[in-house]
């Protein structure tokens, strides 16, 4: 059985059904940075084993959402809630405790450190390699052999896909609840997104609960169950993916695509 | 640094080696050549190997009691961003414990055996720590916290700091300079050859080494030591991964006193006398070696302490009065080769 089968941590409800209350919820969420009102009351449900999109243009505040989640920013009004519980005023290190992986947009990947050694921090509770799940860490090889091929070198050497696929690794190298991801496939190459593609989605079957964050609409709608369009700190649309992917007239709208342009 | 395989038998087989590998390019490893070019270099200049001899290892104990001193405040700012200009304050504190412990421990100091002069030191060393340690909780609580983030302030608040401390120092041992006499058997010089090398001064590179080794250890072998180094680079993430980098950074901000309390034990047995100003003095030393290192960089630091050990001796022996300038003069020519310093840290 794969180690991801336990993904989640929790017994996942059924997705969507009834009364099954989501796994994070933000209420009216406002956040400030600096003198800049950026996030001006956020609402955003993302439930239990499924992959929430979030879409929108440069600017409209998705990195700001997954970065207040994180407690990176405090929101200035409003609430988060994960898992049961209040986490709007939580530090990051806690929060990453109580079981949310972040992948920031620049993947934050230590790049003095081996890939080994990213991969030691990323596991709170292995002391060295050797304690890391074993069954976990061939998983993530099966998903980027080239985690396995690089292991012990400075992961500043990656290539750009690389650097993605370990940051990705980090956040499942132990059971988390939920993975919050920015712009994976960001400034990489046709055949890597299509690498990270299959990745998330062997992720999704294994039931993990997945915020991601896309400007690649291509990329976004293979992977989405649910999608949440964000403009100038809000949300604007919120519902299934498979709706939004069908209607080319409210992607227009909403993402100011081009017909057909980025299929 | 990244040499074993850590994937044990039970492990996922271990990666190939060698094969589409990526490499660290070379420019990246030229500054570990800096010493031992700077070193030969100056070789045909001495004239003399003796006296070449006799510089260099007077240069490099300079250097590793520099090293440990200043391996502290480069951490510090490069967890933190702070910029501490209270560190040399820990200096003067080290030195001066260290002549309190060495004055009833006379019968140790004065006998003529190896052995037990070192053991005096050995517990002039682990006082000046402690103390230097618990004082520098109490700076980190009191002075540095507060500012956190801002760097005219910390500058100013540590600069106050080390005013307070060099008069607190006054206070307690009082303003006039005091003799720190090498013990006993720690007097004077091996000869190898026609070489006169001063046995304090080998002891300096042997402790010196001992640290920087141990602190190798705790880096690339230990939890701690990989969450310092991953703090380094990029703090943020090292809160997303879960760890409270805080709790680190206190840690390592009294390590880091206690390292310079040692050091001040060292500097201050190298000048055979103790001055409450000695801090202030040391201060420049060591702001100078951190930026030749590269903010933030432990092995920088390491290099940069040992070219301005080395840079003195030379200098000083060459042209006495190029010395008194030679650490800026070192300082410019490398920030016009690396404007980052030698080995500049990788931020966000």
């Amino acid at each position: 059985m794969s180690p991801a089968r336990t993904e989640g941590g929790t017994a996942p409800g059924a997705p969507g059904a009834p009364g099954v209350a989501p796994l994070l919820t933000l209420t009216g969420v406002h956040t400030h940075i600096g003198a800049y009102h950026i996030l001006h009351g956020v609402d955003l449900e993302v439930e239990q084993g499924r992959t929430t999109l979030m879409l929108g243009r440069n600017g409209a505040g998705k990195t700001t959402t997954l970065r207040t989640i994180m407690g990176l920013w405090p929101a200035s009004a409003g609430q988060v809630r994960f898992d049961g519980r209040d986490v709007t005023r939580c530090a990051t290190p806690e929060l990453a405790q109580r079981g949310v992986a972040y992948v920031p947009e620049n993947m934050g990947i230590f790049s003095d450190l081996t890939v080994r050694e990213n991969m030691v921090l990323a596991a709170r509770g292995a002391r060295d390699a050797d304690a890391i799940d074993a069954e976990r860490l061939r998983w993530i090889f099966e998903l980027f052999p080239a985690m396995h091929k690089f292991w012990n070198h400075p992961a500043g050497l990656l290539s750009g896909g690389q650097k993605q696929m370990l940051a990705v690794s980090r956040a499942i190298v132990e059971p988390r609840k939920l993975i919050l991801v920015d712009e994976p496939s960001k400034g990489l190459a046709p055949s890597i997104i299509r690498n990270m593609l299959t990745a998330f989605r062997q992720l999704k079957a294994a039931g993990a609960t997945i915020l991601l964050v896309e400007q690649n609409f291509a990329f976004a709608r293979q992977l989405g169950d649910a999608v949440a369009v964000m403009d100038d700190g809000r949300i604007v649309h919120r519902g299934a993916m498979a709706e939004l992917a069908e209607d080319e007239a409210l992607q227009a709208r909403l993402l100011g695509l081009s017909l057909g342009a980025h299929q | 640094m990244n040499t074993t395989a850590a994937t044990g038998a039970a492990r996922p087989p271990a990666p190939e080696t060698r094969t589409g590998v990526p490499r660290v390019p070379l420019a990246e490893r030229l500054p570990l050549l800096l010493v031992p070019v700077l070193a030969l270099a100056t070789l045909p200049l001495v004239g003399s190997l003796p006296t070449w001899a006799t510089l260099t290892v007077a240069g490099l104990a300079m250097g590793m009691i520099i090293f440990i001193i200043a391996s502290g405040l480069t951490l510090v700012f490069g967890l933190m961003d702070v910029l501490n200009f209270g560190h040399g304050v820990f200096i003067a504190l080290g030195a001066f414990v260290a002549v309190s412990v060495l004055a009833p421990l006379g019968g140790l100091t004065e006998a003529d055996s190896m052995a037990l002069n070192l053991v005096a030191v050995g517990a002039a060393m682990l006082v000046a720590m402690a103390v230097a340690a618990a004082v520098g909780l109490v700076f980190e609580r009191l002075i540095v916290r507060p500012v956190y983030g801002q760097h005219l302030k910390q500058i100013l608040i540590t600069m106050g700091g080390m005013i307070i401390g060099e008069e607190l120092i006054k206070v307690i041992w009082g303003p006039q300079q005091i003799p720190l006499p090498l013990p006993q058997a720690l007097r004077g010089s091996y000869f190898v050859g026609d070489a006169a090398i001063e046995k304090y001064r080998l002891i300096a590179v042997v402790v010196g080494l001992a640290v920087f080794l141990a602190m190798l250890w705790v880096f690339n072998r230990t939890k701690i030591g990989l969450l310092i180094r991953a703090g380094v680079q990029d703090r943020e993430m090292v809160e997303s991964l879960g760890y409270r980098i805080r709790r680190l950074f206190v840690g390592v901000f009294v390590a880091g006193s206690a390292l310079a309390g040692l050091g001040g034990v060292m500097w201050g047995l190298y000048q055979q006398n103790v001055v409450p100003q000695m801090g202030a003095q040391v201060n420049i030393l060591i702001f100078i070696v951190i930026i030749i290192g590269g903010l933030g960089s432990t092995a920088g630091c390491f290099i940069g302490a040992l070219l301005v050990g080395l840079m003195a001796n030379y200098t000083g022996f060459l042209a006495p009065k190029v010395a008194l300038f030679s650490n800026i003069l070192l300082m410019v020519a490398i920030l016009m080769w690396r404007p980052q310093g030698l080995f500049p840290v990788a931020r966000r």
